[in-house]
């Protein structure tokens, strides 16, 4: 009787494998111009789950979806930039991985460069100031003698 | 002496930058969404698929809408807050069970309790993306006038209740 219990549990998970993998596959694969659109869209907009990954990278549910989404959008022959601002106007700004210029972005955008202008600056200041610090510290003809009388000395030894 | 002073204020600032992204949410990105009218769906009910909720029906109450999922573990954290939130009867709580099955959606709700007047399905998530929705649990406070005023990603705690869902939902019922 176990054995039996046994088995029915085992076609059961057999059953639940079956059923994930059809979940899995989507639909509407066959049109290479759409589909290129979407690979290209996906490539720039984030998956909003696994933050770090493009949706053509993520295999998160959401992803998908969104991948769906942009599939049938583009079926409709909307263009990138529609597709684009449909998801920003849900997701925000933050779906993009190039985010646009704008005033909350400017930091962002300017940052880098403000940082390297500061930097250009403290080296300028740093230089200057060192040129200073060395003190003209010439010979006078006294020292010149000398010197050169020592110079004299070695050359003859 | 003074030529260390300047890497140690730098130093110090940038323990401070860390020190405060320690405490950011990286799930807390701001919501397009807020300030505008709220995305219409009408969707069947969960305790009953025949029947269609609007979020129209809410027009001239301020209410909640939650999105949350049977399959959602950080869900059940929050759960006994919006049951004992829904007792109080101080605000309207709507859900949305987002991607998930009937059977173990009601089994959820049986089990955890109720906190909602109405549970609305979307199975295939497509009002979730109108929505934004991309952490469940998802919470939204809509106004009167159905235009949403807050969004907060990830479960509610009982903080985030106390310090902004209470004090914003009483200021809405007042307007």
């Amino acid at each position: 009787m176990q054995n039996f219990y046994l088995r029915l549990i085992l076609v059961f998970c057999m059953l639940q494998i079956s059923s994930t993998w059809a979940k899995e596959a989507r639909p509407m694969q066959n049109d290479a111009v759409v589909e290129v659109q979407v690979q290209r869209l996906s490539e720039q907009l984030r998956c909003l789950v696994c933050q770090n990954q493009t949706l053509a990278d993520s295999h998160a549910d959401l992803a998908q979806d969104l991948k769906q989404e942009i599939r049938e959008m583009a079926a409709k022959g909307m263009s990138d930039q529609v597709i684009i601002d449909y998801l920003v106007a849900r997701y925000g700004d933050f779906v993009r991985y190039r985010p646009p210029l704008k005033s909350t972005t400017l930091l962002l955008w300017l940052g880098p460069f403000a940082l390297l202008f500061a930097g250009g600056i403290g080296l300028l200041v740093t230089l200057r100031r060192r040129e200073k610090s060395i003190v003209d510290d010439s010979l006078n003809a006294d020292e010149v003698q000398k010197v050169r009388e020592l110079l004299a000395i070695n050359k003859e030894s | 002496m003074k030529r260390f002073l300047l890497p140690l204020v730098i130093f110090l600032v940038m323990v401070g930058f860390l020190f405060v992204g320690l405490n950011l949410d990286p799930r807390e990105v701001p919501s397009p969404l807020v300030g505008k009218p709220a995305p219409q769906f009408s969707l069947p009910r969960l305790d009953n698929p025949e029947q269609v909720f609007s979020g129209n029906d809410m027009l001239g109450k301020v209410w909640l809408l939650n999105v949350w999922a049977s399959w959602c573990g950080a869900c059940k954290e929050e759960h006994p807050l919006l049951v004992s939130l829904a007792k109080t009867g101080f605000v309207p709580l709507v859900g949305m069970d987002y991607k998930d099955t009937r059977d173990e959606a009601q089994q959820w709700l049986v089990q955890g309790g109720n906190p909602y007047m109405t549970t609305v399905i979307d199975v295939d998530g497509r009002v979730g993306i109108n929505y934004g929705v991309y952490g469940v649990p998802e919470t939204y406070v809509i106004d009167k006038k159905g235009i949403i005023a807050y969004k907060k990603t990830g479960p509610i705690t009982m903080q985030s209740l106390r310090e902004v869902i209470v004090p914003l939902v009483k200021k809405l019922q007042a307007e």
